[in-house]
């Protein structure tokens, strides 16, 4: 496991950033990450009836424990099969004066490899984001 | 995780979520690297080497402002920016919780595709 990247008193970075080997070939990892059901199912969202599309949104209910039922949203960026899945998130819009549909989104990016061991998992989160993880995004204060 | 635990830490991580929203953005992450040297720095400067004009460079340091991450203070007519170095190690925290919270959920996938 490596954090990519943290603010410090002086610099910033703007991304965590995680790396797995999983015992699994990829084409069992992308399952798991690319149906929305499945994926669902390890992120903690009833995505009952979605469907993952490239550049459209998706909606489900989190089922994370003491965030059940928060929305959860995010639009879906890239679909590459075996090898990239990506979404995007709102970050929290914190000036209920300000039109946060032009500020730009925060990505998660998962790439897969194939390794002798099974599959290599490489997930990025910009930091920016990072909060959008947890709590179902706002679009105002 | 149980039912405090889960409401404590989402209270923390929303206390955080302003600075990871003002964060959200190149030009504030600019703004934020070019105040990083500690010294406080005009409008003026800010502007400087940017494509935009100063109204616009205001208004994203007021939003980092507003973030608790940037202030002002008055030197006669001129207005200098510094950066809130407390905030930055709150943010920095909130960034170990999320790179926790990534650890937890990779560990859900694993047990999903290993099992």
């Amino acid at each position: 496991m490596q954090q990519g990247g943290c603010l410090t008193g002086s610099t910033t970075t703007d991304r965590i950033q995680k790396e797995i080997v999983l015992s699994a070939p990829p084409a069992r990892v992308w399952q798991a990450i690319s149906n929305a059901q499945q994926f669902g199912e390890w992120f903690k969202v009833d995505m009952t009836g979605v469907t993952f599309e490239a550049g459209k949104p998706a909606v489900g209910k989190m089922t994370y424990p003491g965030y059940e039922g928060h929305p959860f949203e995010i639009v879906i960026d890239r679909i590459e099969p075996d090898r990239l899945f990506s979404f995007r998130w709102h970050p929290y819009g914190i000036d209920p004066k300000y039109d946060y549909s032009s500020e730009p989104m925060t990505l998660v990016e998962f790439v897969l490899e194939d390794v002798p061991e099974g599959t290599k998992l490489t997930v990025t989160n910009r930091a920016s984001t990072g909060s959008p993880c947890l709590v179902a995004p706002r679009r105002s204060a | 995780m149980s039912q405090a635990d889960a409401s404590s830490r989402k209270k923390r991580l929303e206390g955080a979520a302003p600075v990871f929203a003002a964060l959200g953005d190149e030009t504030r992450l600019g703004l934020v690297a070019r105040l990083s040297t500690g010294q406080a720095l005009s409008i003026t400067r800010l502007t400087e080497g940017t494509a935009l004009t100063r109204q616009a460079i205001t208004r994203h340091l007021e939003v980092l402002s507003d973030a608790g991450l940037v202030r002002s203070t008055r030197h006669g007519r001129k207005r200098l920016w510094e950066l809130e170095r407390a905030r930055f190690e709150l943010a920095r925290r909130s960034l170990d919780q999320i790179s926790d919270w990534w650890d937890g959920k990779l560990a859900d996938l694993r047990a999903v595709v290993e099992g």
